[in-house]
């Protein structure tokens, strides 16, 4: 016999112990999704109204020849900026993991990326490795507000306005459905061309702006990369619980299952003890009937 | 009476998505007002109050914290900062919020602080307005 039943009910009772906190841990992340979850999908329709209006707007402006300001002029250099978005906290899956690997790809495929790094996962990763990284942001919370979205497209419009790179794009989680998360790299700076299919619809509205275009634009824009920013930390919010409670939930199940088998274990292992003591009792009375 | 689409988003929700005859609108240089078959526009909005409904008769308000409207003929989206119908304001935070910024105003020095605190009071003041206080 391998194991004493005294060791056993021991290993039972750690995994019983861990599987109350996984199970606590799902149950939170449950209800943290439920929030956030309601968040992403309200605040959606927003960025791809202004999404489209913009490119309404750089189209007509393009047509009749005006000049876009500077954040909506494609550069000629090549020198990029990727903001990372991972989450402050672990035991959530693959999530961050993902997120860090399509950031090293990236980092492959193009030649000078500069780093904006959101979370600590990601900080703590490209810190241990000694990559340089232009800002981070930790300790965001579970609550995302619009203010912290904004403080950030500050910093980015600023470093861009500064010419230190000529392209911006965010990877982050898109969130699809609880137990889906998926990685998505999205440009935001110069201002993404509209698609081709829009272009050939119909006769194009020509707009009248008020004060002016200029105006419209220089409010227009930074309103566009504030917006991304929020709408990617939303997703990535409400990425990180769904992706948290996946993996809670499959945690606590492998913990069940192993205290099912431990559960037959011991079964075996205290019958086996129970059939040894018995037949020595019984050995012990025969040895002494046959004096 | 022709109508058109009104939609009003902001970055956290959906607020209006309906037919109405007619919007008023806190636009930067004045008021706005929009009816069905308006020439394509982009205005930039105050913070203000907006008004929409019937051409004639009881319209209803709505609190807008800024932003810009696109009009293309056939809708009217409003991108607002934020924006609540007169139901959904809640009076007595909107007081609070008027209280506190006022406060603010008279102990703040600094430019920055002075600038928030009176952007603060004109979305506290154009909440109470659109609930009628």
């Amino acid at each position: 016999m391998a194991e004493s039943t005294r060791d056993i009910k021991r290993r039972m009772q750690s995994i019983d112990n861990t599987r109350q906190i996984t199970k606590a841990m799902e149950m939170i992340a449950a209800a943290k999704l439920r929030r956030v979850q309601e968040r992403v999908e309200r605040s959606r329709p927003y960025l791809e109204r202004l999404t489209d209006t913009l490119g309404r707007v750089v189209q007509a402006a393009k047509k009749e020849g005006d000049e876009l300001p500077i954040m909506a002029q494609t550069r000629e250099g090549s020198r990029r900026c990727l903001v990372v978005m991972t989450s402050d906290r672990g035991l959530a899956g693959g999530y961050n993991a993902n997120i860090l690997r399509q950031t090293d790809r990236y980092m492959r495929d193009y030649d000078d990326v500069q780093l904006i790094l959101v979370g600590r996962k990601a900080r703590d990763y490209y810190r241990r490795r000694g990559q340089n990284f232009l800002a981070e942001y930790v300790n965001l919370g579970d609550h995302i507000t619009f203010r912290q979205a904004q403080e950030m497209s500050q910093v980015v419009e600023e470093f861009y306005a500064n010419e230190l790179f000529d392209q911006v794009d965010i990877v982050y989680n898109y969130f699809v459905n609880s137990v889906t998360q998926r990685v998505r790299v999205r440009p935001i700076l110069p201002i993404p061309e509209p698609p081709e299919e829009a272009e050939r619809t119909g006769p194009q509205p020509l707009y009248w702006f008020e004060p002016s275009f200029a105006g419209v634009l220089n409010t227009l824009v930074p309103q566009f990369v504030q917006t991304s920013l929020f709408q990617a930390l939303l997703e990535a919010s409400a990425s990180e619980q769904g992706a948290r409670m996946t993996a809670m939930r499959s945690a606590t199940d492998n913990a069940t299952e192993m205290i099912r088998d431990l559960t037959l274990s011991f079964n075996r292992a205290r019958q086996d003890a129970i059939t040894k003591e018995i037949s020595e009792i019984v050995g012990g009375a025969e040895a002494l009937q046959s004096r | 009476m022709s109508t058109f689409r009104l939609e009003v988003v902001t970055p956290e929700r959906t607020v209006l998505d309906q037919d109405v005859e007619s919007v008023l609108l806190p636009a930067k240089g004045g008021q706005l007002g929009i009816w069905a078959n308006h020439a394509p526009m982009i205005a930039a909005l105050e913070i203000g109050v907006a008004q929409y409904g019937p051409k004639s008769g009881r319209k209803e308000n709505l609190a807008v914290g800024g932003g810009f409207i696109e009009m293309d003929g056939t809708t009217l989206r409003v991108f607002a900062n934020t924006a609540e119908t007169a139901e959904e304001i809640d009076v007595m935070r909107a007081q609070e919020a008027k209280d506190r910024a006022e406060q603010r105003l008279q102990d703040m020095q600094s430019e920055w602080g002075h600038y928030r605190a009176e952007i603060a009071l004109q979305k506290a003041l154009t909440r109470l307005r659109a609930v009628g206080e």
